[in-house]
Parts: structure tokens; sequence; C-alpha cells
């Protein structure tokens, strides 16, 4: 398949909200409520190089609203970059990316796309949430503040929604009991769980995973991923993710993407993608990593 | 030579004044230094460089010149310029600014500790850049250079003599008044040291249980 072909946006899936205007409501105008809609991805030739690395190299890909979509690829090709440009934790070198309809990295002035400034980019920010590999709880606020931080001083909650919110969400991933303990005092599978609650509690309309398994001893993994399908099973959140569990990948995506060297190079459906790969440096990836 | 226990007893009333005196500049000082260095650790993160440049250079200045110059300075060459300030003000302002120069030092590295991640997770929770400091990074910054600080407290505390040679009657101060008041120096002497080995050692132990409160939370 040519490269072109992957840029059309992908279909709505069947039973979740199809990617509408609502999504794109300018930020900063539909407060909450536009915020909770599902939001698709749009990337448009985008470009990312550290120093003469290229890491993606013209990507053109899209994610519908509500769409589960997971990144695989031999570690170096680009999927935790394309993470990292939707949280804005890395500036693209070239092109387009889209949350919903409107551009993350640019405003339109007068027709034309404009590099946007940190307060387009804190409202953009209030579409996407991130679970990192590392959890990275803030270690010098318990468990409740953790979660309360965003919604009191980025959505504007009073304490008391903040806290009722924050312990709806502890019940969820089933750490009721553990509102007042440091994050330090958690087992590794307890903080990634405070952490997607964290990330949830800000109620996103995308969430991105990025290899949220892969620090967890091996006992811990399936309740953190239970609890992960258990999310997408529920919510209608866009959901992006990056990881080594091909089960896990398996059960949670829609489509999988195949990345190699900043390009994808096979896409379709988790049935198709890991029993008949098409690419022969799909099925040598596939091999390598069943056989670790 | 004696020891006077009886001329002893007649000192401590003037040298407890002195001390308050030490205490007092050192406090004050100290405060100073903790917010001042704040100041320059944040504005040497400017992106602008005249600003970066300038915190950076000011700070280096302070910091390679002694301590008892900067006192002068502030003390006898300030007037000349219209500026006044009474002894112990001039004494605590010098004490903070010299400090403030080195708890800078200590705030950054603490600031460089902190994990990117914990950055990164700010950012992704969409937190604005003054909770960022004042919720994440500094919490976790000064927490890990809490021994550091108090050290320069201590260090601080011992340097409060210097202010001595700008008229301010701190604690060795009044021992050497008492001295050449009755040229009998030994017993103020000693007793003034005593005076700091016993500060010292109360703080000292202060800062080793803050030490582990923050070890341990």
């Amino acid at each position: 398949m040519p490269p072109t072909d992957l840029t059309s946006p992908a279909e709505p899936v069947p039973g979740k909200a199809a990617p509408g205007k609502a999504a794109g409501a300018l930020p900063g105008g539909g407060g909450a409520a536009s915020a909770r809609t599902p939001c698709g991805i749009t990337f448009e030739q985008v470009v990312k190089r550290f120093g003469d690395n290229v890491v993606l190299d013209h990507l053109d890909f899209a994610v519908g609203a509500g769409e589960r979509v997971t990144l695989i690829g031999p570690s170096g090709s680009g999927k935790t970059t394309i993470l990292r440009l939707l949280m804005t934790l890395e500036r693209p070198d070239g092109g387009v990316i889209r949350v919903g309809d409107d551009p993350l990295w640019h405003m339109e002035r007068g027709g034309k796309l404009v590099k946007a400034g940190e307060k387009h980019l804190h409202e953009m920010r209030k579409r996407i949430g991130m679970v990192f590999q590392q959890f990275n709880l803030f270690p010098n606020m318990n468990v409740l503040r953790n979660l309360t931080e965003g919604p009191v001083h980025v959505l504007g909650l009073s304490r008391d929604e903040a806290v009722e919110r924050a312990r709806g969400l502890l019940e969820l991933v089933g750490l009721a009991d553990k509102e007042d303990a440091h994050p330090t005092r958690l087992s590794g599978g307890q903080q990634q769980r405070v952490a997607i609650a964290r990330a949830l509690a800000m109620e996103p309309t995308v969430l991105l995973l990025d290899e949220v398994t892969s620090a967890l001893d091996p006992e811990l993994v399936v309740g953190v991923q239970d609890l992960l399908r258990d999310i997408a099973r529920s919510t209608d959140v866009t959901m992006l993710c990056v990881t080594h569990e091909m089960g896990f990948a398996r059960d949670i995506s829609d489509r999988v993407l195949m990345f190699d060297q900043g390009r994808i190079i096979e896409e379709g459906p988790p049935g198709t993608i890991f029993e008949e790969p098409r690419e022969e440096r799909t099925r040598a990836f596939l091999r390598a990593v069943l056989a670790s | 030579m004696n020891w006077d226990w009886n001329y002893t007893g007649k000192l401590i009333p003037d040298l407890l004044d002195g001390l308050r005196v030490t205490v007092t500049a050192t406090l004050l000082g100290y405060l100073i230094a903790l917010a001042l260095g704040l100041v320059w650790t944040l504005l040497r993160r400017s992106p602008n460089p005249l600003v970066h440049q300038t915190v950076r250079w000011v700070t280096e200045f302070v910091r390679s010149t002694p301590l008892l110059v900067q006192l002068f300075f502030l003390f006898y060459v300030l007037p000349s310029w219209g500026i006044t300030l009474g002894a112990l003000t001039a004494g605590i302002v010098g004490l903070g600014l010299h400090y403030s120069t080195y708890t800078a030092e200590v705030y950054r590295a603490g600031i460089e500790d902190v994990p990117r991640g914990q950055w990164e997770a700010a950012t992704a929770l969409n937190l604005p850049r003054r909770r960022v400091w004042a919720g994440v990074v500094l919490p976790q910054a000064v927490r890990r250079v809490v021994p550091s600080l108090g050290n320069y407290l201590i260090a601080l505390f011992k340097d409060t003599p210097f202010l001595f040679g700008i008229t301010v009657t701190e604690l060795l101060g009044s021992a050497f008044d008492e001295g050449a008041h009755t040229l009998k120096y030994l017993e103020p002497i000693t007793v003034a040291g005593l005076f700091f080995i016993a500060v010292s050692v109360v703080s000292s132990l202060a800062l080793r249980r803050l030490e582990k409160h923050y070890a341990t939370h």
C-alpha cells in the first residue's frame, strides 16, 4: 500500500461517536462540555528531528474520534515521539498536527497557520491526557492531591468537587483506601493506576498511553491492563497507545499501526496485523517481540 | 592567669545582649539569603540573555569578594551616594546578600535534580507555570537541599563577628568591649566562644532532625 493511502482519516468506529464538529469547539469557548466530546487526531506531513536523526519523516495518519489505536514497532521507530508531540512535550519541526479540528501547535490567522503561543497550547492540552512509563506521580503530594491538583488549578473545580471526582476515580482504579498514601509507598502497579486516575480526572478526550506497563513487575502488569480494558469499554475516549504487549494491543485496539524508521509500514485491525501481516519487517518484529 | 568567676557572672548579661544581636542578624540575614537566593536562581533561568548573564556576573562577583569588603561598602561607601543604612541593617543586608549567592547555587542544584518526568507530568496535567514551580518543582527541590541550606545557616551564624567591623556590637564585639574595658580578655572571649558553640550545636541538632523529617516524609 502506498503511504498516501494512510492519509485518509480512519472510518468512524461503529458504535462510537463519529468525529464531529463539536470536538473542534474553539479552545476556551466550550468549557468542560467540549472537553468531553471525543476528538480525532490528524498528522499532516509531520517531521521531527533530533539533531541529524530524522525520527518522523513527513508522517501522515489519522485517528478517528473515539478510536483506539496502538502503535507498534522497533524502538527508535518514532512511536513515543508521536505521543510526546501530541502532549506538547516535543515541538515538531514541520507539518501540522490536529486534535479535533484545531491545529495543536498552530493558530489560524487570516487563513494562514502561524505558530501558536503558550495560551493556545494551554487550551489544546485540556483535550489530552497522558500516562507515562515511569508513572511520574508527584512524590511531594499524597494520592488524593495528585488527583485534585489538575482539576483545581486547571479546570477550576472547587476543592470539594475535585475531591469527589478523585474519590470516584480511586474507586474505579481499585485504590479507594489509598487516598492518603504517598506515591513512594505504593507498588509500581498501584502507582500506575493512580497515574491513570490522575489523567482521567482531567476528563481528556484523547488519552495517550506510553508503554504504561513496561516498568512494572510481570505480576502487576495484568491489573493495569485490565483497568485500561475497562476504561476502553466504558468510555468513548480516543486512545493512542504505545506498547510491546501484543496481547493487550490486540484486546484494546480497533487498529494497529506498525512503525519503522519514522514511517507507517503497515496498518490494519489487530487480527490482520498479528495473524496475517503483509510486510516482512512486521513479521520479523512480531517474531522478535513474541520470542522475548 | 586565673579564671575569675565573679567577673564571669557580671559579664553574662552583656554577652547575652550581644548574643541577641547575633541571633537577630543571623535569622534576618538568613531569611534574606533564602529569598534572594531563590530570586537569583529563577532569574538565571530567564530566557532573556541580558537578565541571566547579568545575574550570573553579579552573583559571581559577590561570591568571590570577601564579606568584610561588602560590609564596608554597604556601611561606609553607600552613605557617600546618599544611602545611609544603620550598622545592624547594613550587616543584615550584607550577610543576606553574600549568602544569597550560595543559596542560589544550592537551589539551582536542587531544581536540576528534579527528574524531567516531573516537569512532563506537570505539562501533561496542563498546570500553569506558576503552579508547576510552586506546587511541583520547588517543594521537591527544597526537600533535596535542606541539608545544604542548613549548613549555610550555621556558616552565616559563624560569620556574624564580621559585623563588629562595621560597629555592630554583636556577641564577639560585646566580649571584646568588656575585655577592653577591664583589660581582662580571657573570660569574655572564652564565654563568647562557648555561646557560639552552644548555638551551633543546638542548631546542628535541630537541622539533623529536620533532615531526618524530610528524608522520611
